[in-house]
């Protein structure tokens, strides 16, 4: 499946990378983005912002680039159709590499065709860089002089913590993180006149073994609409007697 | 067009029926033919649909680069946060256990964690597990990224499971990521079917695609362990049987400086009342048709007298009536409790994508063709404001 989103930002280098089918941004990335862009205000540096995805999806890079991001990247190549979590997060950790140094890379929790949040900590993996996933609040500490630090504050089910890491470090926003801002009409023409460069697998040196479907340990052998619920029961009468009917039912299959 | 699948021209009549039947919007009819564009992901969607077989698509059969017969036994994090064992490890013992009726393999848990980890190891076994690996080290009291994924690789290199199962909770997906892409295995996310190809003995996950609209069964033939995560509350746990005996395994972690990298300044514990959508078993949800912020006290009414969690739509969290981490959806949480009742939601595809695979749904709505009913087991044509409060009433009344 195609799945992902990323965005990848840092305060020197800033680096953004995202990945999806549409050429809209993803919901979680443009949180994502947004995080970039306010750490970029608060700390300098520069956004870069990275894709993997059809030619299309050089629109979504521009959008990025209207909401603040100063460059973005599509990684695109027919060699990379069909890639799975495993492949999407190799591919997109070659061209970080590529890139060269940064300090954090940042990504949209999961996006919203695959939902698999499974490629933030891939690519973690592959630069061999921590990670800290469903943040809700990013600080930039520590930066005098000393090697600067992320402390996060991480969105869990029934808790919340702190945890903090050296850079550079990949980091996964959830949508709580911020509220998105809406282009300005300077960011808007920038992004007008914005070139997007296209990375192919050559350019980023990826091992043919590791990309699109050749790369992917998984495989979608089915897909297929969910069978349909059964027809809904419309209850009628007065509130009083459906509320009986409904309490027995629900009686009945040991709900209440 | 990419490579794998192709339209076999002569035999394409251009009837469309392909294009639906596409979730990427990558075929075009192009001079009556159908094209599949850049857009294509080879999910092979179209294949089926077509009722001429022009549409073809052939996966090449890898050989395996592993010996596939060193792997048996599936395994599952046990995951525990401060000393307790969450209810999703023994929901995944469970599913374990039926899928090694099939297997003929034998369920393995892994519990890492500091101090004493035998009762929690027992308690594993009462749920149904064959084998606990225990590894006990102050370093691996909260869970860690590195650490933990350090110790489970080293576990699953020496061990060779066949199946590796997590649940799909914030821990399950980062820990299960990370170890996926360290052993390059296949990995597939929040399942919520999981069974075994009776031929080729892989399991088959089922998850939900595109929030919903579509499901994807999903296979990784070549590579082991075969990773899930489930999302929590799909399965049920098994009667905890106290007479049932299994084998504890202690193994001494070996916990290196670099995955040390990361360290946890605070745990936080919520100090408002925890609304944890995703274990709730019964929600009550309202939507755009309350009208005001007050009126989630209808809701919370209705939800306390049943003893169920508030959720919320989209809209009434843009809105400002209710905070985000009440919000059901696509860009909010995914739910599935045994009762769902939707007060004034219409139903938004995205809305639907987080919650139709609740077991019972029961609908409020004033509008009779809001989409809401197409998903709804029992629905309510009428005005919110006056059922919620009568049916909490009634129901209050025949609770005492």
């Amino acid at each position: 499946m195609p799945d992902t989103t990323n965005v990848k930002i840092d305060p020197k280098t800033n680096t953004l990378i995202r990945e999806g089918v549409k050429s809209i941004v993803n919901p979680f990335d443009e949180n994502a983005i947004e995080e970039a862009v306010r750490l970029k205000e608060a700390h300098g540096g520069k956004v870069t912002v990275i894709t993997m995805g059809p030619p299309q999806a050089a629109e979504a890079l521009k959008s990025a680039i209207a909401m603040g991001a100063d460059e973005g990247i599509l990684i695109s190549d027919r060699a990379f159709a069909g890639a799975d979590t495993w492949a999407t997060s190799y591919t997109l950790s070659q061209a970080i590499k590529k890139i060269g140094t940064f300090d954090l890379v940042l990504f949209g929790k999961q996006a919203i065709d695959g939902d698999t949040a499974q490629v933030g900590p891939g690519v973690a993996e592959f630069l061999d860089i921590p990670q800290i996933t469903f943040a809700i609040k990013i600080d930039i500490v520590g930066a005098d002089g000393n090697q600067p630090s992320a402390r996060v504050k991480r969105q869990l089910e029934e808790s919340a913590e702190i945890a903090e890491t050296k850079l550079p470090a990949a980091v996964t926003v959830i949508k709580q993180i911020n509220e998105p801002r809406m282009p300005s009409l300077k960011g808007q023409m920038r992004a007008k006149k914005a070139e997007i460069q296209t990375w192919t697998a050559e350019t980023i040196m990826a091992e043919p073994e590791n990309i699109g479907l050749k790369g992917s340990p998984t495989q979608v052998v089915r897909i297929f609409t969910p069978p349909p619920r059964g027809n809904s029961e419309m209850l009628e009468g007065t509130i009083e007697e459906i509320s009986i009917k409904l309490f027995n039912k629900l009686k009945e299959q040991k709900i209440i | 067009m990419a490579e794998g699948i192709r339209v076999i021209a002569e035999k394409c009549k251009g009837c469309r029926l392909c294009v639906p039947a596409c979730p990427f919007g990558a075929i075009e009819i192009i001079d009556k033919v159908a094209v599949i564009t850049d857009k294509c992901v080879l999910c092979g969607a179209c294949v089926g649909p077509c009722k001429f077989n022009a549409i073809v698509m052939e996966k090449k059969e890898e050989a395996p680069k592993q010996d596939l017969s060193a792997y048996k036994g599936i395994w599952v994090f046990a995951e525990q946060h401060a000393g307790h064992t969450q209810s999703v490890a023994f929901e995944l013992i469970a599913e374990a256990r039926k899928l090694s009726v099939d297997l003929k393999e034998e369920v393995s848990a892994i519990l890492l964690g500091t101090g004493d980890l035998k009762n929690q190891a027992k308690e594993l076994i009462e749920y149904g597990a064959d084998k606990v690996y225990t590894a006990s080290d102050p370093r691996l009291m909260n869970y860690l990224t590195e650490p933990y994924s350090e110790v489970i690789v080293d576990l699953i290199n020496k061990n060779k499971p066949e199946i590796f199962l997590l649940g799909a909770t914030t821990t399950g997906r980062d820990l299960a990521s990370r170890i996926a892409a360290r052993i390059r295995v296949g990995l597939t996310a929040d399942c919520t079917g999981l069974d075994i190809d009776p031929e080729k003995k892989i399991i088959r996950q089922t998850r939900p695609a595109f929030g919903g609209n579509i499901m994807a069964t999903i296979v990784s033939p070549n590579y082991r362990p075969q990773m899930s995560t489930v999302r929590p509350k799909v399965f049920k746990k098994l009667q905890k049987d106290p007479s049932r005996k299994g084998q504890i395994i202690e193994v001494k972690p070996s916990v290196s400086q670099k995955s040390l990298r990361t360290k946890i300044i605070e745990i936080i514990q919520s100090t408002e009342k925890k609304v944890n959508l995703a274990e709730a078993e019964i929600i009550v949800s309202g939507g755009r048709g309350i009208g005001c912020a007050e009126n989630f006290k209808l809701i919370q009414g209705l939800a306390d007298v049943i003893g169920g969690a508030v959720g919320a739509s989209r809209a009434t969290v843009d809105a400002g009536w209710i905070s985000q981490f009440h919000q059901v959806g696509q860009t909010g949480k995914t739910v599935s409790p045994k009762l769902y009742i939707a007060c004034g939601i219409s139903g938004a595809i995205q809305h639907l994508a987080g919650m139709s695979s609740s077991d019972i749904i029961i609908a409020i709505n004033k509008d009779p063709y809001a989409p809401i009913f197409n998903v709804a087991t029992y629905g309510i044509v009428g005005d919110l404001l006056e059922v919620v409060p009568a049916m909490t009433k009634k129901f209050k009344e025949l609770l005492d």
